[in-house]
């Protein structure tokens, strides 16, 4: 029993940190589009306010598969471990 | 002239009150119904009480009452700044009244066009709302836009609306849009289009979550990190969270305020977005013209 819940929790706790590995992904795209966006305003600084504007709705849009891992983290983080424990006891209860 | 001016000013006062009391209230409620915290605790909107219904029982919770409290406060802040209005303009809340409506009357003209002039109530509302919840953490108070379920409310509510102007054009022409670039591609347009709220509604409710964990993680690790240094003194000098002073308030500027005002920001850009882009305003206006000339040939 205790053998089983310490797998369950330590196998949430890694399915958490694989999750999170996504986080390269949005990490490397904002951060190539913050570059171009200096880029644009190193060249044009009369368009600073249009590019910042456009630059941040990119990044926002770029976040969102990195929230996707995020959720997913924090479900398995906080929320899956006790679903998964009382469906364990009930099974083990019932038998 | 003296009465009115008296009646004036206790309508002031009545409506600042209105401002301040549901947040003093909402943190008298916080400090009395919160239990005792121990290490680290990250957990979702509590559950004051549930009022039994027939097919589910409806828990009202921190979010909503938080919610509540933020719209209260927006009704008071909106009525003070409209309170007292003349063409003569001689109070200053009347100047940020018209900063307020001409900056996100111009901004909705800039991103929908004219035909979507009158979207501005909707999109300051939400900006307002989206903001207020986000910065309630300044006060200590559980944000409701961490919720899922107020943020995803929003969403549906987005998701009705670029649905109604896409069906503006007729059913006909709604159903030819998912077979847009080739009929192949169905499925996938429908998923994309069922895509849409949902992630709407998580990148908010995640920028908005992910701060507040982190800010609950970085607390405790710097109370470990004074205790461990200053640990060893004696006395009362142990117990000085050395580290838990200043650092977090900095970290607060981002997540809670730089944050909590850019996602608002970008959800109602991205209402702005969706609707005006699904809108398809030449199948619109062609429709609009045969029923026109219809009516000719009838008269």
């Amino acid at each position: 029993m205790e053998l089983a819940i310490g797998i369950i929790l330590g196998c949430c706790a890694l399915g958490a940190g694989l999750a999170m590995i996504a986080g390269i992904g949005p990490g490397i795209g904002e951060g190539n589009a913050v570059a171009k966006a200096c880029e644009a305003i190193a060249r044009q600084p009369e368009s600073k306010g249009s590019v910042t504007t456009t630059m941040l709705m990119g990044c926002a849009i770029a976040e969102t598969t990195g929230l996707y891992a995020l959720v997913i983290a924090i479900l398995l983080m906080f929320v899956a471990p006790n679903i998964l424990v009382d469906i364990l006891v009930k099974t083990i209860s019932s038998l | 002239m003296k009465e009115k001016d008296l009646r004036f000013k206790i309508v002031d006062i009545l409506l600042v009150l209105m401002m301040t009391v549901p947040i003093i209230l909402g943190i008298v409620l916080q400090v009395m119904t919160e239990p005792p915290a121990s290490g680290v605790q990250i957990t979702g909107a509590r559950i004051f009480f549930t009022i039994p219904m027939p097919l589910q029982d409806f828990p009202v919770t921190e979010s909503q009452v938080n919610s509540l409290i933020v719209m209260i406060v927006l009704l008071g802040f909106c009525l003070y700044i409209t309170h007292g209005l003349s063409e003569k303009a001689d109070l200053k809340r009347q100047h940020l009244a018209e900063f307020i409506v001409e900056k996100v009357d111009s901004l909705v003209k800039e991103n929908m066009g004219d035909f979507f002039a009158s979207f501005t109530p909707f999109i300051i509302s939400i900006l307002a709302l989206s903001a207020l919840s986000s910065l309630l953490s300044l006060f200590g108070l559980y944000p409701p836009t961490s919720d899922i379920n107020i943020v995803g409310g929003w969403a549906v509510l987005v998701f009705v609306l670029i649905t109604y102007y896409k069906l503006k054009a007729g059913p006909l022409a709604y159903m030819k849009s998912f077979t847009q670039p080739v009929a192949l591609l169905t499925p996938i347009n429908i998923i994309s289009e069922v895509a849409t709220p949902v992630s709407m509604a998580f990148r908010h409710y995640g920028n908005v979550l992910s701060g507040a964990v982190i800010s609950v993680l970085l607390g405790t690790a710097l109370g470990g990190l004074s205790s461990m240094i200053l640990g060893k003194l004696p006395g009362f000098l142990a117990d000085i969270p050395l580290f838990q002073v200043g650092i977090p308030a900095v970290l607060s500027i981002y997540f809670d305020v730089f944050s909590g005002c850019l996602q608002a920001f970008i959800f109602a850009m991205l209402t702005m977005m969706y609707v005006a882009g699904g809108f398809p305003e030449e199948e619109y206006k062609k429709k609009k013209s045969q029923k026109a000339s219809k009516i000719k040939k009838i008269n």
